[in-house]
C-alpha cells in the first residue's frame, strides 16, 4: 500500500490489518499519555481545498498522536484562492519534503492526480474527493461496525440517502462488500446513479422494506439545494419517504445501529430523537475516526510495511 | 512552378500508376508517364495516392488562442495530417460571427499556405443562442463561408434552430449542430453509465445527444434546408441518422477519430487528456459508430481537433478544458480501425475523409477524383509504416493527443496542395 486513494483498492487482508491496527490505536486513547513516538520526524501535509473542520481536525489529532510534525494547509486562505494550480501546490510540499498528504479536493480525481503525476513523491491519503470517495471515512465506519456486530461476513448493512454525489457512500460500498458484507443502498432513483451494475451492492427505492433486514443503517447527508435541481419535490416529502425516525428506527432488529458520517441535518434525513438514541453511534464514529487515520498513516509512513514497492522516504 | 512525376503509387488503393502533376494540376494519371525535362520524379512504389484530405471540423484557435494554435501551426499540423483543407471552427475570441471575422482566418489561411482554411461562421451572435449571426454578411465575404456552427455549444433553442436552418436555405448553407441538450447535461464530464457512476464524474448520458439530433431532423425535414450532425458519439444516434436517411431524410453526419477507437475507460485515471465533449463512449458505442461509418449512416470522419495550452490539462479533471488534437493522427486512426478491420477500404477512406466533407463543406477544389484536370490535392500515404505518437513531436502547437504512446499504422509521406508540396518524407516543407 503506497497511496490510499481509492476503499476498492484495499484486498481484504490489507482492510483487516488497518482495523486490526486501529484496535491497537484505540486502546492508547484510554492511556494517561495518547502519544506514540512511531512518526516522529516525518511530515503530515492537510491539504484542504474544500472546507472540512472536523475531518482536518481528526487527521490532525491522528498525525500528531504519531509525533508526526503536521502543516495544515488550507487552500481557501492559501495561494490557491490566487490562482494557483494543484500542480504549483504538488510542486511546493514536495521541496518542503511532505512525507505525506491528506487531500481533501472538491474536484473527484484529485488525490489520484497528486498520487499519479509525478509532481510529488509523498504518500497521498485521499480525504475525501468530489463525488468520489472518501476511504478514511469507510474504515472508520466499518470499524464502529465492527466493534458493535462483530465480524462484518454476512452482516446486512443498509445505507440510505443521496447515494449519487456521496463519496461516502461510494467508499463504504467498496469497502463493505471487500469484507463480506452484504449492502443495500437505499435512495430515490433520482439520487441513485443512472447505472450501478459495477456497485458491489443492491438497491432499493423502499426504505420501509429493508428496515427488518439491517443490522446497521446508516444514513447519508442530503443536501436541502438538491431540491432545487429537482431530484426531490421537498424536504418534507424526502423525510416521509428517506427520513429515519423513531417510527422506522423500531422497524429495526434488536441489536442494529444507526450511523450518520456527520454533520447532521437533523429533522431532515434523521431526527433528534433517533441521532441522540441508544442505538446512535453517531458520536463514537468522530472517536474512532481518529484510531483509523492513525493506523492508515502508521502504515503508510512508518516504513514498516513489507509490502510497500518504493518505501516512503 | 516544378512539376512532379510520381510513378508507382496506388491510386486511391488500387491500380499502380503515376501521376503527373504540373502548373497546379493534375495533368495524367496512367502507367509509363513519362517526366517533363523540369519535372521532380517521386518515387512513390508502395505508397497509396489519396485525394488530398479535408476536415470538416477543426479548432485553430486563432484569433484570441494563438497559445494553443494559429492558422499556421494548425495548418501545417493538417498538413502533415495528409489534409488540404480545413473548416475552422467559430468559437475563437472574437467569435467568427461577423464578415470581418472570417475574412481575417481565411486571409491567414491564405497566408500559411499548407491547407486551404475555410471558415465557419457561428449561428448566433457570441455563440450565445439568443439572436442569428449575420449569416448572409458572411456567406457574401470574401471567405463565403457555408457552414455555420456554434460548435462548442448546442443551438438548444428550437425556434432558433428552425430560423437558422430556414435563413441559410437562401445561400446554400448549411447548420452543423453540436448536439448536446444544455440542461441534460450540466455540469457533465464523461459518458453517464456503470462508469461515471463510480468515478464520481457528472455524467453527459447519450439522450441528451440523440435527442437534439432527433428534434434537428425532423425540424430540417419541415424547413427543407441542409443539416449536419458534429461528432455523432453514440450508438442511439446511428440509429436515429440511420432510420432518418432510410425514411430519406436529409441529414449528414460526422464522427471523430477518438470516438472510433477509444472508449471511457480511459476517464478512470483521471487524466483530463482524455476529456473531451462529446466524451468517450462505450466499447458498443464505439462500434456501433464504425458501423454507421462503414454503411454511409455517419458521412464522413472529422477531427474536432482541439490544441489546448499544457497548463488546461496539467490539472484536476473538472477543472480541465475539453477536447483533444487529432490532425495528425486521424489518417492512421482511421486506417487502425476502419481500414485494417476490413471495414472500409481505401477507396472508402477517400469517400469519407475527401470527398464527402469536401461536397458537404461545398469546397469545390477539394475532394475531386485523382484524374486529369483536377486541382492536384493529393497525399501519398505509407500504410506499411508503424509509428509510435509522440507528444512532443506533434506539429500542431499543443501535446493533447490521446493516442500519445500509442502505436498506430499508416504514414503520410508527402501532400500536395495544388501542385505545391506541403509535406515531403513526412515533414513539413517549411
Amino acid at each position: 500500500m503506497r497511496h490510499l486513494l481509492s476503499a476498492g483498492d484495499l484486498s481484504r487482508d490489507e482492510a483487516n490489518l488497518i482495523l486490526d491496527t486501529a484496535e491497537e490505536m484505540r486502546s492508547l486513547a484510554d492511556r494517561p499519555i495518547k502519544k506514540l513516538p512511531a512518526l516522529r520526524g516525518r511530515t503530515v501535509v492537510n491539504l484542504f481545498f474544500e472546507d472540512s473542520t472536523r475531518t482536518r481536525i481528526s487527521f490532525e489529532a491522528a498525525a500528531k498522536r504519531l509525533s508526526a510534525d503536521v502543516i495544515n494547509f488550507s487552500a481557501k486562505g492559501s495561494s490557491v484562492s490566487k490562482g494557483e494550480s494543484l500542480k504549483d501546490t504538488a510542486l511546493t510540499l514536495q521541496a518542503m519534503g511532505a512525507d505525506g498528504v491528506v487531500c481533501r479536493h472538491g474536484a473527484s480525481g484529485a488525490p489520484h492526480l497528486l498520487a499519479t503525476s509525478g509532481w510529488m513523491t509523498g504518500a497521498v491519503v485521499n480525504a475525501g474527493d468530489g463525488t468520489h470517495e472518501h476511504p478514511t471515512q469507510a474504515l472508520l465506519d466499518a470499524f464502529t461496525m465492527r466493534r458493535h456486530l462483530g465480524s462484518l461476513d454476512g452482516r446486512r448493512i443498509t445505507i440510505v440517502g443521496d447515494v449519487l454525489h456521496s463519496r461516502v457512500a461510494r467508499s463504504n460500498v467498496l469497502l463493505l462488500a471487500t469484507l463480506g458484507a452484504e449492502v443495500t443502498v437505499v435512495a430515490p432513483p433520482t439520487l441513485l446513479p443512472v447505472d450501478m451494475s459495477r456497485w458491489p451492492c443492491t438497491t432499493s427505492y423502499d426504505f420501509d422494506a429493508v428496515l427488518a433486514k439491517s443490522d446497521a443503517v446508516m444514513m447519508l447527508r442530503v443536501q436541502r439545494e438538491r431540491m432545487g435541481d429537482a431530484y426531490f419535490p421537498s424536504a418534507r416529502e424526502y423525510t416521509r419517504r428517506y427520513g429515519l425516525d423513531v417510527h422506522r428506527m423500531a422497524q429495526l432488529p434488536e441489536n442494529a445501529i444507526v450511523m450518520h458520517p456527520g454533520p447532521m441535518n437533523r429533522g431532515m434525513e434523521i431526527s433528534a430523537e433517533v441521532a441522540d438514541s441508544t442505538r446512535s453511534v453517531i458520536v463514537e464514529q468522530v472517536t474512532n475516526g481518529v484510531a483509523v487515520r492513525m493506523a492508515v498513516l502508521y502504515l503508510l509512513l512508518s516504513g514498516s510495511n513489507e509490502s510497500t514497492e518504493e518505501p516512503p522516504a | 512552378m516544378t512539376a512532379y512525376l510520381i510513378t508507382g503509387a496506388k491510386i486511391v488503393g488500387g491500380e499502380v500508376a503515376d501521376l503527373l502533376i504540373d502548373n497546379e494540376e493534375i495533368v495524367a494519371v496512367g502507367t509509363g508517364l513519362q517526366a517533363p525535362a523540369d519535372a521532380e520524379t517521386i518515387d512513390a512504389t508502395g505508397l497509396i495516392a489519396l485525394p488530398g484530405l479535408v476536415d470538416l471540423h477543426t479548432h485553430l484557435r486563432e484569433p484570441g488562442r494563438e497559445d494553443a494554435e494559429t492558422v499556421h501551426t494548425g495548418t501545417r499540423a493538417a498538413a502533415v495530417g495528409g489534409f488540404t483543407a480545413v473548416f475552422a471552427m467559430a468559437n475563437t475570441d472574437p467569435v467568427a460571427d461577423t464578415a470581418g471575422v472570417v475574412e481575417q482566418v481565411w486571409r491567414l489561411g491564405r497566408e500559411a499556405g499548407y491547407a486551404d482554411v475555410y471558415p465557419i461562421g457561428a449561428v448566433t451572435v457570441g455563440r450565445q443562442g439568443t439572436q442569428l449571426a449575420e449569416l448572409g454578411a458572411m456567406a457574401d465575404s470574401a471567405a463565403r463561408v457555408r457552414v455555420f456552427s456554434d460548435d462548442g455549444d448546442c443551438v438548444w433553442d428550437a425556434a432558433l434552430m428552425r430560423r437558422a436552418l430556414e435563413y441559410v436555405k437562401a445561400f446554400g448553407g448549411t447548420i452543423a449542430q453540436h448536439a448536446q441538450e444544455p440542461r441534460l447535461t450540466k455540469g457533465a464530464q464523461m459518458n453517464e453509465g456503470a462508469l461515471s457512476g463510480v468515478l464520481g464524474l457528472t455524467g453527459w448520458p447519450s439522450v441528451a445527444e440523440e435527442a437534439i439530433i432527433a428534434r434537428d431532423i425532423l425540424l430540417n425535414h419541415h424547413v427543407g434546408s441542409k443539416l449536419h450532425i458534429c461528432h455523432l458519439s453514440t450508438k442511439g444516434s446511428v440509429e436515429i441518422v440511420r432510420a432518418a436517411k432510410r425514411r430519406g431524410l436529409d441529414v449528414t453526419a460526422e464522427v471523430t477519430p477518438h470516438h472510433l477507437l477509444l472508449t471511457e475507460e480511459l476517464a478512470a485515471s483521471y487524466d483530463p487528456v482524455y476529456k473531451v465533449n462529446p466524451p468517450l463512449r462505450t466499447k458498443e458505442d464505439v462500434e456501433a459508430v464504425r458501423e454507421g461509418l462503414a454503411d454511409g449512416t455517419i458521412d464522413i470522419v472529422a477531427t474536432d481537433h482541439a490544441p489546448h495550452p499544457v497548463e488546461d490539462k496539467d490539472c484536476e479533471w473538472s477543472a480541465a478544458a475539453f477536447g483533444m488534437i487529432g490532425l495528425e493522427t486521424a489518417l492512421s486512426v482511421v486506417q487502425h480501425a476502419m481500414v485494417d478491420t476490413k471495414l472500409l477500404t481505401w477507396a472508402d477512406v477517400a469517400d469519407r475523409m475527401s470527398y464527402r466533407p469536401a461536397a458537404i463543406g461545398q469546397a469545390s477544389d477539394h475532394g475531386r477524383p485523382l484524374e486529369a484536370g483536377a486541382p492536384a490535392n493529393l497525399v501519398l500515404v505509407d500504410p506499411a509504416a508503424q509509428r509510435t505518437i509522440v507528444p512532443e513531436q506533434s506539429t500542431s502547437l499543443s501535446r493533447n493527443t490521446p493516442f500519445a504512446g500509442m502505436t498506430l499504422p499508416g504514414q503520410v509521406v508527402a501532400t500536395f496542395l495544388r501542385g505545391t508540396p506541403t509535406v515531403r518524407d513526412g515533414k513539413p516543407v517549411r
